[in-house]
């Protein structure tokens, strides 16, 4: 008897509207858009800052316009979702054994948050804030 | 004991006469305790003696029974009634070609497995005399949850770049890969990293993290992916930038 197996092909371009857990994917990987739009929003400030004070301080006006504003609420809400989404698969990525037990998943997200604040606590003092 | 009418909708294809597969509805009586695989053999000996599925411990230990239910991928003799509605879909698993009704064909997966070399290879040999490969609690517990892995593929089926990349070695075969190379007794990392610190290996994972939500046996072959990544990692680092490090 002649083998005639039949190949279903995944729909390159639609296939993650087939499940939910692929949309939520989908919507991870899509925030890295706005860190990447963030690095370059730096970048330009650092150049127009390069450029003298008066072309800093239009810069910075432009930042209050509603346009600046809204950029920069809506970034920060991606850059939050990336960033947490991340922290939350590291216990995956690194299990920590001690003898014969895993330390709990939360405690390795924990460490992560608390090196986040660590590290924003330092960009802030080096920024004058305290 | 109450019974229930079920809609089974199974999609059939029949290699000698079909050109593509299509759908056939069973109206089938069910217990209320029944599951997916109960309601396919209830088919089988009373309805439609054609339909061709594979199963056999009705337990969820062989893997045999995986089949996409209402679009998941489920070991059908894990999938009780209870928790679907009237109408139940019943397709095979996706990712790999259709040999005949919800039969697929797993070639491909077990080629990916033989390439892993999914066994011990000790690190040193031992003779008899010499006794058993001893081992402690603590480095069993290191990949003890690998080796509940029972080859059901449902992961391949639930991965997305399995689907998109057939070249992928895929969540079971990788998981189990780690599985021996965390072994304390084995010393067979070098040649399975050859096959899996590929961009076909592990790098064609992008931790969707799909394989994990649907394994039966709670296997969790995303981690196992991501601790291959980091190793693999390590590993580029000591040879580029620490030569002497090298092990």
């Amino acid at each position: 008897m002649s083998r005639k197996p039949y190949v279903r092909e995944v729909p390159k371009t639609t296939w993650y509207f087939r499940q939910g857990r692929y949309m939520r994917y989908m919507g991870r990987e899509v925030t890295c858009i706005f860190v990447g739009a963030y690095a370059l929003f730096l970048l330009v400030a650092i150049k127009r800052l390069s450029e003298g004070r008066a072309a800093y301080e239009a810069f910075l006006e432009g930042l209050s316009s509603p346009a600046g504003i809204l950029f920069q609420v809506v970034t920060l809400i991606f850059v939050l979702y990336h960033a947490t989404s991340w922290f939350n698969l590291t216990p995956k990525a690194m299990p920590v054994q001690r003898g014969e037990q895993f330390l709990p998943g939360g405690v390795i997200v924990g460490a992560h948050y608390a090196g986040w604040v660590v590290v924003s606590l330092v960009v802030l003092f080096l920024a004058g804030v305290f | 004991m109450s019974e229930r009418q079920i809609q089974l909708e199974v999609l059939r294809y029949n290699p000698e006469t079909d050109s593509e597969p299509r759908f056939q509805t069973y109206s089938v009586p069910c217990e209320a305790e029944w599951v997916v695989l109960d309601a396919l053999n209830y088919v089988k000996d009373h309805l439609d003696t054609t339909l061709s599925y594979r199963w056999s411990c009705h337990m969820a230990v062989c893997g045999s029974c995986g089949m996409m239910i209402n679009g998941e991928p489920t070991l059908s003799c894990k999938a009780f009634l209870r928790d679907y509605p009237d109408t139940i879909r019943v397709e095979p698993l996706v990712h790999f070609p259709i040999e005949r009704d919800l039969v697929t064909v797993i070639d491909d997966f077990m080629e990916k497995l033989n390439r892993v070399k999914p066994y011990l290879i000790p690190k040193e040999a031992r003779t008899i005399a010499e006794g058993e490969y001893r081992q402690s609690p603590a480095e069993l517990k290191r990949f003890k949850q690998y080796t509940l892995c029972i080859n059901c593929m449902l992961c391949y089926s639930a991965c997305p770049e399995y689907g998109l990349i057939p070249d992928f070695i895929g969540p079971a075969a990788i998981a189990l890969a780690h599985r021996y190379n965390s072994d304390s007794r084995d010393g067979g990392r070098e040649q399975r990293q050859q096959v899996i610190a590929t961009k076909e290996g592990v790098w064609e994972c992008s931790f969707v993290g799909a394989c994990s939500e649907v394994c039966p046996k709670h296997v969790d072959p995303a981690a196992a992916l991501q601790q291959v990544k980091i190793a693999s990692t390590v590993d580029w680092y000591k040879e580029h930038l620490m030569p002497w490090g090298k092990s």
